[in-house]
């Protein structure tokens, strides 16, 4: 690229130069700089650098959905009554009118059915909360498979758990509020959640619900929990989580030119924000679209709220699918003291099991850390067959939630594939435990196959698909070397040490300090690292590079023929080259 | 009004004449008799045609039926002691109907689940089937179409049942039925049914005979005319449009969160793949030869 040398005086001579009169738009942003100093701020930030992977995109999904949700929220809060009054329903939809219901249900209807656009905005807003959460959980497993969660993120990925966590509640909060059958019944189940808890349930129960089930209290109550405490929060943590983003700088995939110190990519403006922004647009209209065509939460049907009844396919929103299957497949198990029956059958699914998997959940970072004794800054990302152990921990949890998923959808699956409900939970009971084994076996086995393809694919060349003849006959498939950029690329990681307790006691006969689990510690950093195919070192490499040199020379008087091999790895142009000669 | 005095007068002239008594004999006669066929024979008809259906029932019955229910439809025991098929006697026109007309009967295989297949019987013969099983013992009776029918009410009123009729329905069926009629699962490889293509007749003879898992509704638990509330509440769901798009199946947060899945996150993905995939590149430039 040549310079434009046009501008620049070449002389002394003439007037001196003047500074053109500023457009509106500089006076309007030098009126501002000046109040707010915002040039310095942007200066820096406009130019940020961010890279370029479509993986990096799944967070942005959660971030604009919840735009939507706060759109469309702000306007269904506009029709929506958070009140349990009784009235009589005297809308547009037929089958109901006449019918006594809670003021909330009644205003649900009236937006459903007599508010311009009130029905799409509601469908959007149920779409754009399952695509929220859905999208958090994508972007997590891309964190965590990746390793973007290491030092210094850990923190952030506790706070994307808190999100997920919140976008949990938030998502059950919402689906109460139209008081209709389905969400009724399933304020009964939180009820029974609460009360399974021994000692403070029922108290907690009573304190939510204002006295006993329903009560008057809870709809008004879960709408300020769900239009104000909750996003509140939310808006916070993603501040927190985004600012952490740009204080760490975004991870990047390793490459030539990409270092731990660096970040290679496209700068906010104008790339990055045209990406994103348009992204949103994308969000937006997958969300309308969805929300426009696909009947979700269809209240009419259900009707008002009312204890005594129930409808079949009564199911929580997908993302509280798993610990319902939990319940589900849970055996009824109860004992009874003291006049007292403490209901494991609801306790341990319910309440233990999701706690619990929370709390691994968010400390899985420091899990690692601790058993691999890492504590040094990683901005580059790994490839998950790269972490064999990790991955396979990680589809372990995944195979273990996908069976409770299922679990929670049982009699839909019993109904669609004509099983027996029965059979299906017996099924699960043992799948929920064997399942997860199984698929950490087998992803840590094809990680470690993966790397030692890698490992081949450096050393020996990729496969060409060309097979060779030899002068004595026999066949061979003719393997050539990967590219630099890709030889780089397969090679820019670190060896892995396998963690041992030190010795007994250090250089000066000190007894050293010993950790109480240092053995549990040393067999999972075992397990962890051991098995792993650690990259190719130079003097490898150059060693394979020889024996492939020999091996080229044996094959020397092919180059320049037709099929000499690299017709089909890009190495140098074949227009004009005939594969079989000419003809 | 004289020229019928006069006529009357006439005829009353002769009534005390010799023969006025055997006339009179012979025109009551004459007309009992006349009115006797007029009446009479058409009840011996209806006698003889019902001995008739109900015969050639039993001819069908003897051939399709009396293998698992017996030849006189008293059930058929196996060794175990459990019912192999369960007697019949008492259980009306309406369950034969419901049965057979929903092709519930004859049963391909016994199983935990009746299958519903296209009827083996026509009308003629379901209704002769019908005849001989309410022919074993008194049960309730094939409804007429004014027992669900709502078109004799007004406009108003039909409104009203479609609300009356709602609420039933979400007290008594949706339990196993689902909230739209689609049917949900039942222990052990049952199911309840959808709803959504039964006729009119065969839900009101479900409702009222109770096949397999379902419960009786008899019509001291639920009115004839609730029962028909409950009919036009069902045909409602049929008819009216899906006010929110596609209905995903009636079935619940289940097939809404595969769709969220599926289309939701399926295609955003795929666009973050789309956008990610385009570089900054404002123009293409043709590549003249790949990097060696």
């Amino acid at each position: 690229m040549s310079v434009d040398t046009s501008k620049v005086a070449d002389t002394n001579a003439g007037t001196a130069a003047t500074p053109k009169k500023p457009g509106k738009a500089g006076v309007v942003a030098n009126w501002a700089d000046e109040r707010l100093g915002l040039g310095t701020l942007m200066k820096k930030n406009l130019r940020k650098v961010f890279p370029d992977h479509w993986s990096f995109m799944l967070g942005e999904i959660a971030l604009w959905s919840f735009v939507v949700l706060l759109l469309s929220g702000v306007f269904l809060t506009l029709w929506y009554t958070p009140s349990m009054g009784e009235v009589e329903y005297q809308g547009s939809y037929n089958p109901l009118r006449g019918v006594e219901m809670s003021e909330a249900m009644a205003s649900t209807l009236r937006l459903s059915f007599d508010v311009r656009g009130g029905l799409l905005m509601r469908q959007m807003h149920h779409w754009a909360a399952m695509l929220f959460i859905a999208s958090m959980m994508i972007h997590l497993l891309r964190v965590y498979f990746t390793g973007a969660f290491r030092k210094p993120r850990e923190l952030n990925w506790v706070i994307g758990s808190l999100l997920l966590l919140l976008g949990t509640l938030e998502g059950f909060t919402g689906y109460s509020l139209p008081d209709d059958l389905l969400s009724g019944t399933g304020i009964r189940a939180a009820d029974g959640f609460m009360k399974s808890m021994p000692v403070v349930g029922t108290y907690m129960s009573f304190f939510l619900f204002g006295g006993e089930f329903p009560g008057e209290s809870i709809i008004p109550r879960l709408y300020t929990v769900h239009v104000l405490l909750i996003p509140g929060i939310l808006l916070a943590l993603i501040a927190a989580h985004m600012l952490l983003l740009v204080y760490h700088k975004h991870t990047q995939w390793p490459g030539p030119g990409r270092t731990e110190e660096n970040v290679v990519g496209f700068p906010m403006l104008p790339v990055y924000a045209a990406k994103a922004g348009g992204f949103f647009f994308i969000v937006f209209g997958v969300s309308a679209l969805m929300g426009g065509l696909l009947t979700i939460n269809p209240v009419w049907k259900f009707g008002p709220y009312d204890p005594t009844k129930v409808t079949a396919g009564s199911q929580p929103d997908w993302y509280m699918g798993w610990p319902d299957g939990a319940l589900r497949i849970m055996p009824g198990w109860e004992s009874h003291f003291w006049g007292v029956t403490l209901s494991w059958n609801v306790f341990l699914p319910i309440i233990v099991l999701p706690g619990l998997m929370f709390t691994i959940l968010m400390m899985l970072p420091f899990l690692e850390s601790w058993i691999t004794g890492d504590k040094r800054d990683h901005h580059l990302l790994q490839r998950p067959r790269n972490a064999p152990t990790r991955t396979a921990v990680m589809v372990a949890l995944m195979t273990f939630y996908g069976l409770m998923w299922a679990a929670g959808g049982n009699d839909i699956i019993a109904i669609k594939l004509h099983l027996s409900i029965n059979q299906i939970t017996y099924f699960m009971r043992a799948a929920v435990f064997i399942g997860p084994v199984i698929a950490f076996i087998i992803t840590r086995r094809w990680c470690i196959s993966l790397q030692r393809h890698d490992e081949q694919k450096l050393l020996h060349g990729y496969e060409t698909g060309i097979i060779m003849r030899s002068a004595e006959g026999g066949y061979s498939e003719r393997h050539l070397p990967v590219n630099e950029t890709e030889a780089y690329t397969l090679t820019a990681r670190e060896r892995e040490e396998v963690w041992t307790p030190g010795d007994e006691t250090d250089a000066n006969g000190v007894p050293a300090k010993r950790g109480r689990f240092d053995g549990l510690r040393a067999k999972l950093s075992t397990l962890m690292y051991a098995d792993n195919v650690q990259p190719v070192t130079k003097e490898e490499l150059e060693a394979a590079h020889h024996h492939a040199d020999h091996e080229h020379e044996l094959q020397a008087s092919l180059d320049g023929q037709p099929a000499d091999g690299h017709q089909f790895d890009g190495h140098h142009a074949v227009d004009g080259e005939n594969l079989r000669g000419d003809h | 009004m004289r020229l019928l005095n006069r006529t009357a007068g006439r005829i009353s002239r002769h009534r005390r004449g010799r023969l006025a008594g055997v006339v009179m004999l012979m025109v009551g006669l004459v007309l009992t008799g006349g009115l006797y066929t007029v009446f009479a024979p058409a009840q011996a008809d209806s006698a003889e045609s019902d001995a008739a259906l109900v015969a050639e029932g039993r001819e069908l019955f003897l051939v399709s039926c009396s293998f698992c229910h017996g030849k006189n439809g008293e059930g058929v025991l196996t060794e175990g002691g459990t019912q192999y098929g369960p007697s019949l006697a008492g259980v009306g026109a309406a369950s034969a109907d419901f049965q057979l007309g929903t092709g519930r009967m004859p049963l391909a295989r016994p199983g935990q689940q009746v299958a519903v297949k296209t009827p083996v019987f026509n009308d003629d013969e379901i209704e002769a089937l019908s005849a001989y099983v309410a022919s074993l013992g008194p049960g309730p009776a094939v409804p007429d179409e004014s027992d669900y029918s709502v078109e004799g009410l007004t406009a108003e009123e039909r409104q009203e049942a479609v609300t009356r009729g709602s609420q039933i329905f979400l007290t008594n069926c949706t339990a196993c039925h689902n909230f739209s009629g689609n049917g949900g699962a039942m222990p052990r490889g049952g199911a309840a049914p959808s709803i959504l293509g039964t006729t009119p007749e065969h839900i009101y003879e479900a409702m009222l005979t109770g096949p397999g898992n379902m419960d009786v509704f008899s019509n001291g638990n639920l009115s004839p005319e609730e029962k028909r509330d409950v009919i036009a509440y069902v045909s409602q769901l049929r008819e009216q449009p899906e006010y929110g798009g596609f209905g995903l199946g009636g079935l619940g947060p289940v097939s809404e969160g595969m769709f969220a899945w599926l289309v939701g996150i399926g295609s955003l993905v795929g666009f973050a793949v789309w956008i990610a995939a385009h570089t900054t590149r404002s123009t293409k430039q043709p590549s003249k030869g790949a990097d060696a």
